[in-house]
């Protein structure tokens, strides 16, 4: 019964995880509009796009495999499971020793996999085009995310995340050059992955260029619903990974219902700003050119291994 | 602020610098190349004063005062001048495709990294750290000449390798005695001028800046 608290916090982590994750989304997309002087959409949009999304029938096509049905719950399900096992409110949840941060990244490698297949499964040529763009950022961008998260777990000497945010919340401020290094290698990873600017371009209506909007054109209503939310979801995760490795301060433990409320602003407070922080940098970035998204993440790579020798050169 | 928070600072600016070296590396814009230069310069200066800070040596205040005029303002400029001059705004072009250099960078990193543990495990001054980077940097440096065709970019090379030489003798040394340093600002800025008649020479002769022009200066006989 000692673990009450602890599984009281991770129900509330999760449901939090899945319910704030489109309103960042929204956020994200209102900043983006002030920046191009539109007007700007209201914060809920993207929840009424959803229940919109699951008030319609959905249309399969004829030789639709139950891959193509299985996938959006398949995607929502590990996006969750990585809601769960990221420290955001509070380290030290029972969730959290399920999967280290190399399980981590092989919870979205199977998300990625399963949506690749899916886009095959129909047939349609821009699905082909999708998911074979879809897997060549995903190989590159992997390691580059990998060598990022051990740079992390070389300074506290674990791969478990909640025990890297403890060590890294709890230290004397000192300046690891290793970890500035590993958080701007982060940074492009998280653009990667999230199908965000330089890399593609969430908004896009040109089917040519779209990467993962190209996979999931022959989604509708409730599979469309679950795949963009599980994509809302995946931001979220990303950032608060970033967070909890390089801006760790101020998590609650598991259980300590006193420290709740601060962990709270502070993770309200540091995602507003990494939203705002995205919006600007797709503001001031063009798209790069899909041969040019090897250079990009293998200089994200360079960096997370620069980062870790650095580590080991000057102990910090 | 305690003496381990200056050396953290600059150990920070070095890895800045060897940042730099890598995005000059993997830069194809020869405009963004004399900027990056720049930066690494003031960077290298930062280091320099924070050093100065710590050890209370009074030249190492003048070097790098010398360090900002000369590496952030002057070269950059002389720089853009000639470049102006020889309207040489070309897209760079490399020997080796981009993504395999920075892969060569990394292998050369490491080497650099793996080489200077030993020395500086034997060196007792508190910015023992910087001279795996300042080597790296140094070898860096030395690639990006080796794999750009054209003359300013090779220049610009041999310049970022005199900064990774002067943040190793800071940090090895805490920098050498002030004449010498005199010396050797003086010797980068005549070479920066002479390089820049070497240019229009070069021009004047082949109608292009691209070295491999000088393979046919050999003498027949």
């Amino acid at each position: 019964m000692e673990h009450l608290p602890g599984v009281a916090f991770q129900v509330l982590q999760s449901v939090l995880v899945v319910l704030a994750a489109p309103l960042l989304m929204g956020w994200v997309n209102q900043c983006r509009a002030w920046l191009q002087n539109r007007s700007a959409p209201s914060l809920l949009l993207p929840y009424w796009t959803l229940a919109k999304l699951f008030h319609k029938d959905a249309v399969i096509a004829r030789d639709a495999s139950a891959i193509f049905r299985m996938t959006p719950y398949v995607i929502f399900g590990c996006m969750w499971l990585a809601g769960g096992i990221v420290p955001v409110l509070a380290t030290g949840l029972p969730f959290a020793p399920a999967a280290d941060i190399i399980a981590l990244v092989g919870v979205f490698a199977l998300a990625r996999v399963f949506s690749a297949l899916a886009a095959l499964d129909i047939g349609t040529a821009f699905g082909g085009i999708g998911a074979r763009r879809e897997m060549l950022i995903g190989f590159l961008a992997e390691p580059a995310m990998l060598m990022t998260l051990f740079t992390a777990a070389f300074i506290s000497g674990s791969t478990q995340l909640t025990t890297i945010v403890d060590t890294l919340g709890h230290r004397d401020f000192a300046i690891y050059p290793s970890l500035a290094f590993a958080a701007v290698a982060f940074l492009m990873v998280l653009l990667a992955e999230n199908a965000r600017i330089p890399i593609d371009n969430p908004t896009t209506h040109l089917e040519l260029t779209m990467l993962h909007e190209a996979m999931i054109l022959e989604y509708s209503a409730r599979h469309l619903a679950l795949i963009e939310w599980a994509m809302s979801i995946k931001l979220f995760a990303y950032m608060t990974i970033g967070i909890a490795l390089f801006l760790p301060w101020g998590i609650a433990p598991a259980g300590d219902w006193g420290a709740l409320p601060l962990a709270v602003g502070a993770l309200v407070l540091k995602l507003a700003l990494a939203g705002a922080g995205l919006s600007v940098l797709e503001a001031i970035f063009a798209k790069l050119r899909l041969f040019l998204a090897p250079e990009f993440l293998s200089t994200a790579f360079l960096l997370a291994v620069l980062g870790m020798l650095m580590h080991f050169l000057v102990r910090g | 602020m305690s003496q381990s928070m200056l050396s953290q600072i600059v150990n920070l600016l070095a890895a800045l610098l060897l940042l730099i070296a890598f995005a000059m590396l993997s830069q194809r814009r020869i405009l963004t190349l004399i900027k990056l230069l720049a930066w690494q310069g003031a960077a290298l200066a930062a280091s320099t004063l924070i050093v100065a800070l710590e050890t209370g040596q009074t030249h190492l205040y003048f070097s790098a005062f010398l360090t900002l005029i000369l590496k952030v303002v002057m070269i950059p400029w002389v720089l853009h001048r000639l470049i102006d001059r020889l309207h040489v705004r070309w897209d760079i072009e490399t020997m080796l495709n981009i993504p395999t250099t920075m892969l060569v960078g990394i292998g050369l990193a490491i080497f650099a990294f793996a080489l200077a543990t030993p020395i500086s495990q034997m060196a007792s001054a508190l910015t023992r750290s910087t001279l795996g980077i300042a080597l790296a940097s140094v070898l860096l440096s030395f690639l990006m000449m080796i794999v750009r065709r054209k003359a300013v970019p090779q220049v610009i090379g041999f310049l970022s390798m005199e900064n990774g030489l002067f943040l190793a003798a800071t940090s090895a040394t805490y920098g050498m005695p002030l004449v010498v340093e005199l010396g050797v600002a003086l010797d980068v800025l005549v070479g920066t001028f002479i390089f820049g008649i070497f240019f229009f020479h070069i021009r004047e002769q082949f109608d292009s800046l691209d070295i491999r022009h000088m393979e046919k200066l050999k003498e027949e006989d």
